[in-house]
């Protein structure tokens, strides 16, 4: 099976490794992911005003490349994902940016929201089943005591992001169950660690990483894992460094046994 | 800058929200993380937008700090969405030539090593325009 895959800025820089992991995971579980050509950054966060068309270009050109080769859109990163599937949404709802957006793109055949957009979770949950990966599992995480920390773009708006139920998700955790390990449910597991404000609100952003922290290891995490580069630089320089973080990646990749093959990738 | 009552179409133009359905039951404002950082709280938004008192909203602190997480948007039970509407306060700030938050200018001592690409891309797309 063939996936269109959208990596992202931050995939080909600071976050190459959550990047890697996924890759020698999706050839382990039989799947591949195959990058677009020319994609270029998703803009890091969705345009909110009815009215912005120039910067939800990068996010069309990316589906419609998809839907040309009549591939489902893999993402990785949450905020690429956010972005992404809100943008697919608006091309398919929303008459007035489909039509302002195609007079720009000058398609052959204009785009309407065809392409189906998957987080790669929703691919181990939906197209994979986490029964599956279960079975492909040949180094389980036993014992180990994970925290998912879902963050807030891959679930709000839940109406839109179709990802999970947005104030009590399972599918990190169901993830976590799958690769052998045991999931920690804490509170704040959906609350934001600060996102952009980080570049100049250090204070606020070291206040709720730290309270995200700080929720999962006094419930007894041993660590966090995330989806989201940017989730990452924040918990991990911004939280109380009481446990650490990684990419729910790399803890795939080393329970299918490929963590090696992907660390010389 | 325009009139605030031309000021308060844009907002509601920009967002796409109609600030009259809103039954103020602070759920937003419970449920912010960056509450306390605010000068206006979310769910007083709404009421300055009815008031067209636009010059009190785009000098708000708030604009600065919400986050953009959607937990406003998610829980608000009568689909007002107030993150939309600060989004849309920002906007008519960042919109002016030289109305800005984030300066190219501030961004080297803003930079460490492990920050993320990601970080700087979304900053500036709040931020300025």
């Amino acid at each position: 099976m063939k996936y269109s895959y959208y990596p992202g800025c931050t995939l080909k820089t600071k976050a190459k490794d959550l990047d890697a992991y996924a890759r020698a995971s999706a050839r382990a579980l039989g799947f591949e992911l195959e990058e677009i050509e020319n994609w270029q950054c998703c803009g890091g966060v969705y345009p909110l005003g009815s009215d912005e068309i120039a910067t939800k270009l990068s996010s069309v050109r990316a589906l419609n490349e998809a839907k040309e080769k009549g591939q489902d859109l893999v993402t990785l990163c949450s905020a690429c994902h956010h972005v992404i599937k809100r943008v697919n949404d608006d091309m398919k709802n929303v008459e007035d940016i489909r039509t302002r957006a195609n007079n720009y793109m000058q398609l052959d055949e204009p785009y309407a929201g065809e392409t189906t957009v998957l987080h790669f979770l929703e691919v181990l949950r939906d197209r994979v089943g986490f029964d599956e990966l279960k079975k492909k599992v040949v180094n389980p995480l036993t014992g180990r005591k994970i925290g998912a920390y879902y963050g807030c773009l891959l679930l709000r708006p839940s109406g839109l992001l179709e990802f999970d139920n947005p104030e009590n998700p399972t599918i990190i955790e169901d993830f976590i169950r799958a690769i052998g390990a045991t999931p920690v449910v804490y509170p704040y597991r959906n609350e934001c660690c600060g996102g952009y404000i980080s570049l100049k609100e250090k204070d606020m952003t070291k206040r709720m990483s730290t309270t995200v922290m700080d929720s999962a290891a006094g419930l007894g995490a041993e660590m966090l894992i995330t989806a989201c580069p940017l989730c990452m630089y924040n918990l991990k320089k911004s939280g109380s460094g009481k446990i650490p973080v990684y990419y729910f990646t790399e803890l795939l990749a080393e329970a299918l046994g490929v963590k090696e093959e992907a660390a010389k990738a | 800058m325009k009139s605030e009552k031309k000021q308060a179409e844009m907002i509601r133009e920009i967002s796409g929200v109609n600030p009259y359905k809103c039954m103020k039951c602070g759920k937003c404002s419970a449920s912010c993380p960056s509450f306390n950082e605010m000068d206006i709280k979310p769910h007083q938004f709404v009421s300055y937008v009815l008031h067209e008192d636009i010059e009190s909203l785009v000098k708000s602190e708030s604009l600065w700090k919400c986050l953009s997480c959607f937990a406003c948007v998610e829980r608000c039970p009568r689909d007002v969405k107030p993150g939309k509407l600060i989004d849309a306060a920002r906007q008519l700030v960042v919109r002016q030539r030289g109305e800005t938050y984030l300066s190219p200018d501030e961004v080297p001592e803003l930079l460490d090593p492990e920050l993320p690409q990601q970080l700087l891309v979304s900053a500036f797309r709040r931020y300025r325009r």
